[in-house]
């Protein structure tokens, strides 16, 4: 039984919610991946991206709302996705022909185009903003729970309590389906196809006849799509405010990094790996140990490896470690 | 305005008296800067006070008080202290009613009030830090320190029978500060904190702060943070994981949006947060609409007393001198005494004349403790049906 309680206590508090954090991150990191990968720049932008994204989708899930439209125990807000991902797909199309076009044209050095990924940022943050406004906005409705604590104990008889909401569910199954989608159109489609050569080698994909404006185009419109459901799986496991998903961007791209930019399976492996390091890391061990060891061996003491104040540091110091020993990532991205 | 009038058409008639002299008191308050919504109320509360006293005619054989106002910003030490010199040196204020924010509160004191022997009172400065800050006698304030607000939370948890406890605090100057002295307090009444971990505002994601929270484990989390920030986030978390179902709000975490946020998922839960019961609030609320200005704002109350005060040890001490009348603010702020209530500055100025003791309640039931602070009142919220309201005060 003492077992079964620290497995619980431990799936509850470390496992479900790095797991979904841990998903949200990846399909981040996804978005960043891929225009580093294809379009050769880190876009800073990303996070005001899925920003965007997730301000039009609370928009149609009001919308909804007010037609009186639901989806019955699941999120509103999933219906309104496509609204949503198309308005961002609209968003990210024009900005490049209004900006990023200029540059690519140019074939200004990847470091310009950071900073100007970076302008970009700042004229989204304000756009995002103005929009929608600077509030905390919870935009889930539906059930809350597939299980709650208290039912699991009454369930299971066990001391200690599962809880897994219908959010962190939807943000794994949606997440997987996500990286299936995007796996299976870049190895078996032939824009998927054109768009990894493009990635592998320009030169030579322009040489076998790749269209470089169809690449160019569709590799926004898979980003668009990535971030906002990012955005919003995010945003209905926590909330909605302008200024957190701005922070996102930092563990976003530490888990491109960590898993090596360029390399799609890396960003959502390196997702996994900051999400469950800031976990475990800060965890206190001490509820599991309590029921794993005997009496006489049970810890005064909280057993934690380091204050949550460090979990920030953790995540990093993963990332300067990798950098030095594996420059290219986990899995083999572009070397930064 | 019409006070205003009054005001000047006292002065004119004084003018010729002898002994009379015009009184400065310089306010300075964050009138730019982050807390410069609630200052306009601040500084209205400390003018209507000056200007009841001069109507009165009753200070100092009819001397006339003037306001003098400085900006502090709340944030810019620098352009505080400049702001403070220009009113001692230039217009060579009698005190000054101020200031606002802790840091700039603390510089003021020792760079301009200490080096120029002049009176401090300040209505807003909570930081627990001030308590023990060299002043020569010469600070004091009507708000309460944070160290208190750890008392006061003590006594609700142990009243409640809670002696293990779980702390989490936003990881800044007002949220460390309670958190010490919470820990402190509670720990010196037997009680104890499994953990006490800082959470950062605005982050992604809580489940790493909830999982060292919970396997730490306590009876109630004690959360103190914004409600409008990471402090809620925490609660979120806590809630949806089963972490903790009964929660402690200090002032920081009280506000409407927790009604809005969690609703009946708090129920059971309880704070407190500053607030009096006692008459001089609701009096002071019907002056300051009559004078055209929100008494109900945050820190109106006490600066009208800190205003008060000044004031009153003046006429206590028989000189408007900051080195006669700062040995006085003690006995007129306290019992024994006739008390005194807003809009009663003149009988308070008349039975000192008189040579009766009175003790100044004021708007915030003023109180003053140890190193010159106000005791501080707080009033208990408890949640049911998925809002909170007051149960008592303290």
């Amino acid at each position: 039984m003492d077992y079964l309680n620290a497995l619980v206590a431990f799936l509850n508090f470390v496992f479900v919610p790095g797991l979904a954090y841990g998903a949200q991150l990846a399909i981040g990191a996804l978005g960043v991946t891929l225009i580093y990968g294809i379009l050769r720049f880190s876009n800073f932008a990303h996070g005001d991206t899925m920003a965007f994204g997730t301000a039009m989708t609370i928009i149609g899930t009001n919308a909804l709302l007010a037609l009186g439209i639901t989806f019955g125990p699941l999120p509103t807000a999933l219906l309104a996705l496509p609204f949503g991902i198309g308005a961002t797909i609209l968003l990210v199309l024009f900005i490049d022909w209004l900006v990023y076009k200029f540059y690519r044209d140019q074939k200004a050095k990847p470091v310009i185009l950071v900073i100007v990924s970076m302008g970009v940022m700042f004229v989204m943050n304000g756009v995002v903003r103005f929009i929608i406004g600077v509030r905390d906005i919870q935009f889930a409705d539906g059930e809350r729970f597939l299980i709650t604590a208290r039912d699991f104990k009454e369930m299971t008889g066990l001391d200690e309590g599962l809880a897994i909401k219908t959010t962190q569910a939807i943000t794994v199954v949606v997440a997987l389906i996500a990286m299936a989608l995007l796996f299976w159109f870049l190895n078996k489609t032939r824009t998927g196809k054109s768009m990894r050569a493009f990635s592998d080698n320009e030169d030579l994909a322009l040489l076998s006849g790749i269209n470089p404006d169809w690449v160019v185009k569709v590799t926004w419109m898979i980003v668009a799509a990535l971030a906002t459901t990012a955005g919003v799986l995010y945003g209905l496991d926590k909330s909605f405010k302008a200024f957190t998903y701005f922070q996102l961007l930092l563990p976003i791209f530490a888990a491109a990094i960590v898993g090596g930019l360029g390399n799609p399976l890396g960003a959502i492996a390196g997702g996994f790996v900051i999400a469950f390091s800031e976990v475990t890391i800060t965890y206190a061990w001490k509820k599991v140990l309590v029921y794993l060891l005997p009496e006489n061996l049970e810890p005064d003491g909280l057993v934690q490896l380091m204050s949550t104040d460090y979990k920030f540091a953790v995540s990093f110091a993963i990332l300067i470690i990798v950098l030095l020993f594996k420059p290219t990532g986990l899995f083999k991205g572009q070397s930064v | 305005m019409k006070k205003l009038l009054m005001a000047t058409s006292a002065m004119t008639m004084i003018a010729g008296a002898a002994i009379a002299e015009d009184v400065k008191i310089g306010v300075i308050l964050g009138f730019t800067g982050p807390l410069e919504s609630i200052t306009p109320a601040m500084g209205a509360g400390a003018e209507m006070a000056m200007a009841e006293v001069t109507a009165s005619g009753a200070l100092l054989d009819g001397s006339t008080v003037t306001s003098v106002r400085g900006d502090s910003t709340c944030i810019d030490a620098g352009a505080a202290t400049a702001a403070a010199e220009r009113l001692v040196t230039s217009d060579a204020v009698n005190a000054i009613m101020g200031a606002d924010c802790s840091g700039v509160t603390g510089a003021i004191l020792q760079n301009v009030a200490r080096a120029n022997g002049v009176v401090m009172i300040s209505p807003s400065a909570t930081s627990p830090g001030l308590s023990s800050a060299e002043d020569d006698g010469l600070f004091f304030r009507t708000a309460p320190s944070d160290a208190r607000q750890g008392v006061i939370i003590t006594e609700i948890l142990q009243s409640r029978g809670v002696e293990q406890v779980a702390l989490t605090y936003t990881n800044n100057d007002y949220g460390k500060g309670l958190a010490d002295a919470f820990q402190a307090a509670f720990e010196a009444a037997g009680g104890s904190v499994t953990i006490s971990a800082a959470h950062e505002d605005g982050k992604a994601d809580y489940s790493a702060e909830v999982g060292a929270l919970a396997s730490a484990g306590g009876e109630v989390l004690v959360v103190a943070g914004y409600v409008d920030q990471g402090g809620s986030g925490i609660v979120r978390s806590s809630l949806d994981s089963g972490a903790f179902d009964t929660f402690y709000f200090p002032d920081g975490m009280v506000g409407t949006k927790l009604n809005d946020n969690f609703g009946a998922e708090l129920n059971g839960s309880y704070g407190a947060y500053p607030g009096t019961d006692s008459a001089g609030a609701a009096k002071f609320v019907e002056l300051a609409e009559a004078a055209g200005f929100d008494g109900t704002g945050a820190f109106a109350p006490e600066s009208y007393d800190a205003a008060a005060l000044i004031m009153l040890a003046m006429q206590a001490a028989g000189s408007s001198n900051s080195a006669d009348f700062k040995d006085h603010v003690f006995d007129v702020a306290n019992a024994p005494g006739v008390e005194i209530f807003p809009g009663e500055l003149a009988k308070g100025l008349e039975l000192i004349a008189a040579g009766t003791d009175i003790d100044y309640v004021g708007a915030s039931a003023v109180e003053l403790i140890g190193p010159g602070e106000s005791a501080g009142n707080y009033q208990e919220i408890e949640f049911a049906d998925g809002v909170y309201s007051t149960i008592g005060y303290r």
